[in-house]
């Protein structure tokens, strides 16, 4: 669903080793051409898009929980089928962005246990949980389209498998976003139960969607290599900025109110948004948000609950492949 | 109050489409209960994706039951405003998901039926059933090779998953007899070309059975007793808990567009 802006790049480029090959890699990156799997790159560069394209591929599969936590009790059997088909495709986008990163030398079970081991990070906005049918919407409207602004620009990364991956996820996240807008359309033309509804959902994603964005651009440290290296084509601010002149609209003609009275529209059309309360944030990702605890258990309860069953795969796998073997000899 | 039960009217022709929806919809949800949960990624997907298709079938199914009907029945009516005693479906199909292997072989169960009852209603004189027919007889292949596929991989894996294959084998078998029977309103939908007759499907059904089971290295079990009610409404405890859960939002908020 979703990659972050976390702290991702590496801070310099100390190490790099072999300046000739560095200086040819910077002129590829600078002449717009796609570094591939086999090609040479500096260890940071890889190291910065193994951590941020796996933690891209551990948003989509936590990001399955809270919208799969509806798929029983969606109202009604096109949503159900629609929700489970949208959720299905975020898994598909882990499976896809999980051989992205593989192709830069890290399996898929290290990248795993990492995010089970609680070293690697997914987006904060699965901490957060989804208690009416309004989330879902909301969901698929905010979140759905604070990662499209996010990965519009990554479709256009110098790593070619991220690049390529992006544009197939963008197709199908643009999809879920229209969903999710025609969800809260239907709210909002509803019951005022169901307009109080979609109110207290847009009332409690509006901040930790702004957030998605990651830290403001005056106190990141990021140093500039993502943006060198052309991982990073936008900054957090510009992108979020983006997000909210594009969302502002939708919300008016939904009838609802962005929670936020002190948001206000400039001459040149901005919407002005008030200080987003970073310490929220910095809570979260350090896993006290209000389900950071129940995610990590929600997937480890997988993983080990399945282990008997990958084991089973790999035994029988083994012994038809001795038997092959056998029969080849004979 | 919105909130009662719908009355059916249940003709041979509308119960006989309403059992079959409602098998669909109930494995449905069930296999949708995996979505995030599931042992591997590639298994989150499969399982989603066959109860996808069965949610699929299901729609069409309860469309095709309100439209015989004649009432102001739909889909949705027929799905969320029943309750326990007003669903048809199988025994089999609302047991608990269990671990990976009492889901699987609950599916292989199903699936090697489902397999065998769509290619055969093909030839329905009923066009509609036919059609439906026609689209469930792709995906029910699909199903089936999946789930073979894993019946093989879990009995002839390691001692731990074959312990657990055989456990569900023994425990689903006497939910399997229901598929095969027929009450006096399906026998004359059968005379009429209508349906097709479910126990000519016994012989090949074991025989799938056998070779898959076989090669899996696990055994049918001996019992025969076969438990049955779920096509007159008389289920397990578990299916009133799967209700409460699918209808929630019909039931609390009666009436209302979503």
């Amino acid at each position: 669903m979703y990659t972050q802006a976390l702290n991702t790049a590496e801070t310099d480029d100390r190490g790099l080793e072999d300046a000739g090959k560095a200086a040819q890699f910077q002129a590829r990156i600078d002449a717009e051409e796609r570094i591939e799997p086999n090609d040479w790159m500096p260890a940071a560069y890889r190291k910065t898009l193994t951590r941020q394209i796996s933690q891209h591929a551990h948003s989509e599969i936590v990001g399955m929980l809270p919208e799969g936590n509806w798929i029983t009790r969606a109202p009604t059997l096109r949503r159900k089928a629609a929700l489970l088909a949208k959720v299905q495709d975020e898994c598909g986008h882990g499976l896809y962005l999980y051989a992205a990163a593989e192709t830069l030398g890290s399996s898929r079970e290290e990248l795993v246990d990492a995010m089970l081991a609680g070293k690697a990070k997914y987006s904060s906005i699965f901490n957060y949980p989804t208690l009416t049918w309004a989330d879902i919407g909301t969901i698929g409207w905010l979140v759905d389209g604070a990662a499209i602004m996010n990965q519009i620009p990554l479709c256009r990364c110098s790593y070619g498998p991220y690049a390529r991956a992006m544009i197939r996820v963008c197709k199908e996240e643009s999809f879920h976003q229209r969903q999710g807008y025609e969800i809260m359309l239907t709210l909002c033309r509803g019951s005022d139960e169901q307009k109080a509804m979609a109110q207290d959902a847009l009332n409690r994603w509006w901040w930790p969607v702004l957030m998605m964005f990651g830290p403001p651009d005056a106190t990141s440290q990021h140093s500039d290599t993502s943006t060198k290296w052309k991982i990073k084509r936008f900054s957090n601010d510009e992108l979020r900025q983006k997000f909210v002149d594009a969302t502002v609209p939708q919300a008016q003609y939904l009838g609802l109110t962005i929670p936020d009275s002190g948001m206000t529209q400039d001459t040149d059309g901005h919407w002005r948004y008030s200080e987003i309360d970073w310490t929220e944030f910095k809570q979260v990702l350090a896993g006290n948000g209000p389900c950071n605890r129940d995610r990590m258990a929600a997937r480890r309860k997988a993983h080990d609950e399945g282990a008997w069953v990958r084991e089973a795969a790999a035994s029988y796998a083994a012994k038809r492949a001795q038997r092959q073997t056998a029969q080849a000899a004979e | 109050m919105l909130v009662a039960n719908i009355q059916v009217s249940e003709t041979p022709l509308v119960l006989y489409a309403l059992r079959r929806a409602d098998d669909a919809l109930i494995l449905g949800h069930r296999l949708s209960e995996w979505c995030g949960h599931a042992p591997m990624l590639e298994e989150d997907m499969a399982l989603s994706n066959i109860a996808l298709d069965l949610i699929g079938q299901a729609r069409e199914l309860y469309t095709y039951a309100a439209k015989a009907e004649g009432r102001d029945n739909d889909e949705d009516k027929l799905a969320y405003l029943r309750d326990v005693r007003q669903y048809r479906n199988l025994l089999l199909v609302e047991q608990p998901n269990g671990d990976f292997a009492q889901t699987l072989v609950r599916q292989f169960f199903y699936s090697a039926f489902a397999d065998l009852y769509w290619r055969a209603m093909l030839n329905s004189r009923d066009a509609t059933l036919a059609a439906i027919a026609a689209k469930s007889e792709k995906e029910s292949a699909y199903h089936l090779r999946h789930a073979s596929e894993w019946i093989i991989r879990l009995g002839d894996g390691t001692d731990e998953s074959h312990a657990r294959a055989q456990g569900a084998i023994d425990h689903l078998w006497a939910y399997t007899g229901e598929m095969f029977a027929v009450d006096d309103g399906e026998r004359a939908l059968i005379h009429a070309g209508i349906a097709i007759d479910p126990g000519a499907l016994r012989g090949r059904w074991l025989t799938t059975l056998s070779d898959v089971i076989g090669e899996a290295t696990l055994k049918l079990p001996q019992n025969d007793w076969m438990q049955q009610g779920g096509r007159s409404g008389r289920h397990s405890e578990h299916l009133g808990h799967l209700l409460s859960e699918l209808q929630s939002m019909q039931r609390t908020f009666p009436g209302l567009t979503w």
